[in-house]
């Protein structure tokens, strides 16, 4: 079992919640976060004079998927976040050892 | 003379108008602190309507418009509203209950000392600050506002003229906010850290509402319901608009037209025309207005950028640069014609009123800046002006008043 953090634009979540939904990975975990990396943020201006403002509102989806199912939803995601421009966001990949569902205690691929 | 009903309904509903004003400015300084000092920042002016309130009806309201002393004083012949009742004053007003005078002028005295508290958001002790607001008022507002105002003060017998209190409110706070900051030095971070609005939406409100307010505290000035009062109502909006579009095309011209930067024009526009509103023709409003904009924007600029003066919200920026224009403007374009107890400007060949208007601004700004220098050094030694340094870091809403704004994970 494999969480996938993916970075995104805000404006693209719409369309890889729908191709990860296509490819049947419905649960995921969405979150605002702040961050920074090569586009390196941008210009907002105060009354007088400007600011650069270098941590830039983005998404964080979350997921949990079967090993084998990684390259479609890193697949499935990159599609659909990318613009081409920087500031398009990161994926990281990282093993999970356990998984529970709350509700029936159901353990790890049973659980996913 | 007796009551008149149009008068007396007028100036309750004025005195309402500048009432609002001050929750106006708690918004419109509210928005553009840092989220941990959104409350306190409010706080600062809203509190002003408790402590100033109070102290106005005690003694304030004697102090500025009792018996004359010299000129500098009012008497304590109206201490805790004694003789102020139903009839009029036998000087002020003459045609609206004194209590009415009275009550519209505690709310001029409210604004002025929350307009100051921009300058020193973030970092000041709220302690501190009341007890300086309430010695800042009796030492500082109240003699100027008899001076200017006052039966007998000494600027309104020599001819300054002064319609809704650019040099009594706005000169007056904006250099008092100037020596307070000189005192309580920059915050921590400034200027390098980035220090965000929390929420324009709500510095737009405060703007709205204080340009609602305005036509209160400059058409209310008229202290009658006639054509001075719409008069200067025009004149109050055609400056806050000059002002507003002006600002707009400055800012875009060094880059985009900020909506932080429109509503702060609109309120330099309505500083500039509160001391010229009652005596100048409603179109010299447009040159006072715009004017009044790029006067504002780049001593802000040169204060905050060039110089690195941390007046937090710009207070000597917009009240004192923009008030001592609106006193000059005064002095250019006031016209007897519309208004008979007023005196001709510059350009209508009375260039002895520019000078009066000189003098005025150079009385109340001097005055102001030395007392309250005086006043916070006082304040400093004793109590401490400034909060800690952890204080400071965790935010003045947490650390002064046990509350936060927005609050936690729970919806």
């Amino acid at each position: 079992m494999k969480k996938i953090e993916a970075i995104i634009r805000e404006e693209r979540l719409d369309a890889v919640k729908k191709a990860l939904e296509e490819n049947s990975y419905f649960g995921m975990t969405v979150s605002e976060v702040s961050g920074r990396g090569k586009q390196k943020g941008i210009p907002l201006q105060w009354r007088v004079g400007e600011y650069r403002v270098d941590l830039l509102p983005k998404l964080k989806i979350e997921l949990v998927v079967l090993d084998e199912d990684v390259p479609a939803a890193i697949d499935a995601i990159v599609r659909n976040a990318r613009t081409g421009e920087t500031g398009d966001g990161k994926i990281f990949v990282l093993p999970v050892e356990n998984v529970v569902r709350v509700r029936t205690g159901d353990r790890d691929e049973n659980a996913i | 003379m007796a009551v008149n009903a149009g008068d007396t309904a007028w100036i309750l509903a004025s005195a309402a108008l500048v009432m609002l004003m001050t929750p106006g400015v708690a918004l419109f300084y509210g928005g553009m602190v840092r989220r941990k000092n959104v409350l306190s920042t409010i706080m600062m002016s809203f509190a002003c309507l408790g402590l100033v309130g109070l102290l106005w009806v005690l003694y304030g309201y004697s102090l500025s418009f009792g018996a004359d002393n010299g000129g500098f004083i009012g008497g304590l012949n109206f201490a805790g509203l004694m003789g102020v009742g139903q009839e009029p004053s036998s000087v002020y007003a003459s045609t609206v209950p004194h209590l009415a005078f009275m009550i519209f002028q505690a709310m001029f005295a409210v604004i002025t000392i929350a307009l100051i508290t921009g300058a020193v958001v973030e970092r000041v002790k709220f302690s501190a600050l009341l007890i300086f607001s309430a010695l800042w008022l009796t030492v500082v507002y109240c003699p100027v506002a008899h001076w200017v105002w006052g039966d007998g003060g000494w600027l309104a017998s020599l001819g300054a003229l002064d319609f809704a209190g650019g040099a009594v409110v706005h000169i007056n706070a904006g250099v008092s906010a100037l020596a307070l900051v000189l005192l309580l030095g920059k915050r921590r971070g400034f200027p390098g850290e980035a220090m965000e609005p929390n929420n324009i939406p709500m510095v737009v409100l405060g703007a709205g509402l204080l340009w609602f307010g305005w036509f209160g505290f400059n058409a209310g000035s008229s202290l009658a319901s006639d054509g001075l009062a719409a008069s200067a109502f025009v004149a109050t909006n055609t400056a806050a608009a000059a002002a507003a579009f002006t600002w707009m095309i400055v800012s875009w011209f060094h880059r985009r037209p900020t909506v932080l930067g429109t509503v702060t024009g609109a309120v330099a526009g309505l500083v500039a025309i509160t001391p010229a509103a009652g005596f100048v023709p409603p179109l010299a409003a447009i040159p006072i207005g715009m004017a009044a904009a790029i006067i504002c924007y780049y001593s802000m600029v040169l204060l905050k950028t060039k110089l690195g003066f941390d007046d937090s919200l710009d207070v000597f920026a917009v009240h004192g640069m923009g008030g001592i224009w609106g006193a000059l403007a005064t002095g250019i374009f006031a016209s007897l014609a519309v208004n008979s107890a007023g005196a001709d400007g510059l350009i209508y060949g009375g260039g002895i009123t520019l000078l009066k208007q000189m003098a005025g601004i150079a009385a109340v700004g001097a005055y102001a800046f030395v007392v309250t220098w005086v006043l916070g050094k006082l304040v400093d030694i004793t109590m401490g002006l400034r909060v800690g340094q952890r204080e400071e870091t965790v935010g003045l809403d947490i650390s002064q008043h046990g509350e936060r704004a927005y609050g936690g994970l729970l919806r």
